[in-house]
């Protein structure tokens, strides 16, 4: 318990999972998590093929291609955001923390800025993709290493101070990033936004065939540890208690969650409430408290929310891309609520 | 008898050196003068800085056309820059006492992006509508915004110091997301950008009146400024002092919108200023509040200053908007101060 928050707000932030498990709105009762998990596969192949064939007119190979590369990067996004998100709350033990409230991919996007505005966008232009994705999430890795490890392990007792201090390091990451801009040339500055605001229309073929290779391959590691974050899960003593590694593990968590988060961020810019929506929606549905039911339901609900979001929105309402805004308003909604909820407790 | 009232945070009243400096009065007249001189002196050195030669031997020659820049461009931005600065930092030292939060301004509870909302509404509805129109929209969508912080606050039972800001900026968050929709669907996220940065580089005479107003009301901030004290402190207290409770945070909620919706109209948005002036002057000269609001005043004038001279001179001859340079400065000395909080509860 920390010492220095009033006995009424202390436990909310940090509440254990299996606190929240009593009002499982969205939860049918005798429903086991595997027939979950194939009823919500079942919607997202649905979502896929609708997705992919209404409307379909003119060159038939062109258009399904182009709607095959946006069907891969939702995919890949919402796996990317989803499972950071999950992984990040765990390690935190705390519901209503994601990596981008606390400034991860404003984090990201300075150090894309610095590097431009440091070597020139010609030196990033001619550099080979892979090389130079490779620094970025190189930097990114040591630096948010740094600093979340300092932050997570320094005073864990004040989690309020922890939120606040993220999303004003969030804050001035986004200033800092914003002058610099407006420090460079304007040419420069044309190369570094297409850097970072790529939306689901102009991703690269290639970037995404090394994005979803490099996701798949942070998916399969969280798949490997599921059982240590049902453990972590139950709070930092408890785990340490229980015989886990709690600062290693933190540290990979960071590094994994920086590799996805710039994956992300990279593909299709920032996103902070998305993960955020997924990631309670799924601690609704699922009963039984284990990761391994949680991480597929985590991606199949992103998806979900992605492609059926985007669905509706470009065929029932006839808007082009402004999902990510309806989303950060809905998930802002939620966090807004999972804060008042939690403290009235 | 006043000093432990008008200690808001535990964080003053535990730090001695608050308590001492509180204690010996030094002549406060004399610093204040000499604060004043400085300010002045920052605000010669504005006049001075720009693209076009404004130098003081063409100004002594009687130079007409330096005079003119002087007359339409220098004296009026400066003049506006001077304004904003103390009315934004006044209205933040009203809202950290109506809350009894330190951590709180209208830019993290919700005030300025409601004021953007409005102004956006209002130039969707009637692009045509006049400035004071617009202020008035901004105004009224300003005073809502603010009452709904002022609401969900009610909701907490526990005034956790560090909650209280957290569901402010995502308050604002939600409201901004909204903002940033409708001015997508009508092709105004540019402008939008424009009013949410706060950006002096517009000001010329016949553009900055309007912030006349807000000196107004800065004034009357001052005069009231005991109340927003006593009102803090809950409707009970109030009542029992004989004070309407209702009435005092009307009058603070009006304030504090009308502040940030003609700040907002006429140079955009200037964040953190409002949170770190009032800190810096609670540090330094305790939490007494006749002395507090000149000097939150002074501060206020005085950093805007310093930041819109740094942001017309870092990348001479183009100018960087003062709002991105209060964001980094501001971001920073806020971290500072968290860090500090972080400190003394270890």
């Amino acid at each position: 318990m920390p010492k220095t928050l009033p006995p009424a707000s202390a436990g909310t932030l940090r509440a254990l999972p299996r606190r929240n498990f009593s009002p499982a709105l969205l939860s049918p009762k005798r429903i086991s998590p595997a027939a979950l998990i194939t009823v919500l596969a079942v919607i997202t192949l649905g979502c896929v093929v609708a997705f992919m064939v209404i409307d379909l007119r003119g060159n038939l190979s062109y258009a399904l291609s182009r709607r095959g590369i946006r069907v891969g990067a939702m995919v890949v996004v919402a796996v990317a955001v989803g499972l950071s998100t999950l992984m990040f709350q765990t390690v935190t033990a705390n519901r209503i923390l994601t990596p981008s409230i606390m400034g991860f991919d404003s984090l990201y996007i300075l150090i894309q800025t610095a590097l431009v505005f440091t070597l020139g966008s010609s030196t990033l232009l001619t550099a080979s993709p892979a090389l130079k994705f490779g620094v970025e999430v190189g930097l990114m890795i040591v630096f948010s290493a740094l600093l979340y490890r300092w932050l997570f392990t320094g005073g864990t007792g004040a989690l309020h101070l922890m939120l606040l201090v993220g999303i004003v390091i969030g804050t001035l990451f986004r200033g800092f990033s914003s002058l610099l801009q407006r420090l460079m040339e304007p040419s420069e500055y044309i190369v570094l936004q297409d850097l970072f605001f790529a939306s689901f229309n102009q991703v690269e073929p290639l970037l995404l065939g090394i994005s979803a290779v490099i996701v798949a391959l942070v998916a399969a590691v969280v798949w490997k540890l599921r059982k240590s974050f049902d453990v972590l899960a139950l709070g930092r003593e408890t785990a340490i208690n229980l015989g886990v590694d709690h600062r290693r593990i933190v540290t990979l968590v960071l590094v994994l969650c920086s590799i996805l988060v710039a994956i992300s961020t990279a593909l299709v810019g920032p996103v902070t409430f998305f993960g955020l929506l997924v990631v309670s929606l799924a601690y609704q549905m699922v009963r039984k408290f284990s990761h391994a039911a949680l991480i597929p339901i985590v991606c199949l609900l992103g998806a979900i929310t992605l492609i059926g979001g985007q669905l509706l929105l470009e065929r029932v309402f006839g808007f082009a891309t402004a999902l990510s805004v309806i989303i950060e308003f809905a998930g802002g909604l939620l966090f807004l609520y999972l804060l008042l909820k939690g403290s009235l407790k | 008898m006043s000093a432990p009232v008008l200690s808001r945070s535990a964080a003053a009243e535990q730090d001695p050196a608050v308590a001492v400096r509180r204690s010996k009065k030094p002549s406060e007249t004399t610093w204040l003068i000499a604060g004043t001189v400085l300010v002045g002196l920052l605000a010669v050195v504005s006049l001075f800085v720009g693209v076009s030669d404004v130098s003081l031997p063409r100004l002594l020659a009687g130079d007409p056309e330096a005079w003119d820049l002087v007359w339409i461009s220098r004296v009026p931005r400066t003049l506006a820059v001077i304004l904003a600065g103390t009315a934004v930092a006044v209205a933040g030292l009203i809202m950290q006492l109506m809350v009894r939060n330190r951590f709180v301004e209208p830019s993290t509870v919700g005030t300025v992006e409601s004021a953007t909302l409005g102004i956006l509404v209002v130039t969707v509805l009637l692009p045509a509508a006049p400035i004071m129109m617009k202020m008035g929209v901004a105004s009224v969508f300003a005073l809502g915004g603010t009452a709904l912080f002022l609401a969900v606050l009610g909701r907490l039972p526990a005034r956790n110091t560090l909650l209280v800001p957290i569901v402010g900026i995502m308050l604002g968050g939600v409201i901004g997301s909204v903002t940033t929709f409708f001015a997508y669907k009508y092709d105004l996220l540019q402008t939008l950008g424009n009013w949410m940065i706060g950006d002096f580089s517009g000001v010329l005479r016949g553009r900055y009146e309007l912030l006349w107003i807000v000196a107004a009301l800065t004034l009357a901030g001052y005069l009231a400024a005991d109340r927003f004290t006593v009102a803090g402190l809950g409707a009970d207290f109030t009542t029992n002092l004989g004070m309407n409770h209702k009435a005092i945070m009307r009058l603070g909620l009006v304030l504090v919108s009308l502040i940030s919706a003609v700040v907002v109209t006429t140079v955009g948005a200037v964040p953190f200023l409002g949170l770190i002036v009032p800190n810096i002057v609670s540090l330094l000269f305790g939490d007494n509040l006749r002395r507090a609001v000149p000097w939150t005043a002074l501060f206020g004038a005085g950093f805007v200053l310093v930041c819109d001279i740094i942001g017309r001179t870092i990348r001479f001859p183009y100018e960087v908007p003062v709002g991105m340079v209060m964001s980094v400065l501001g971001a920073t000395i806020f971290l500072a101060l968290l860090l500090r909080t972080r400190k003394r509860h270890a």
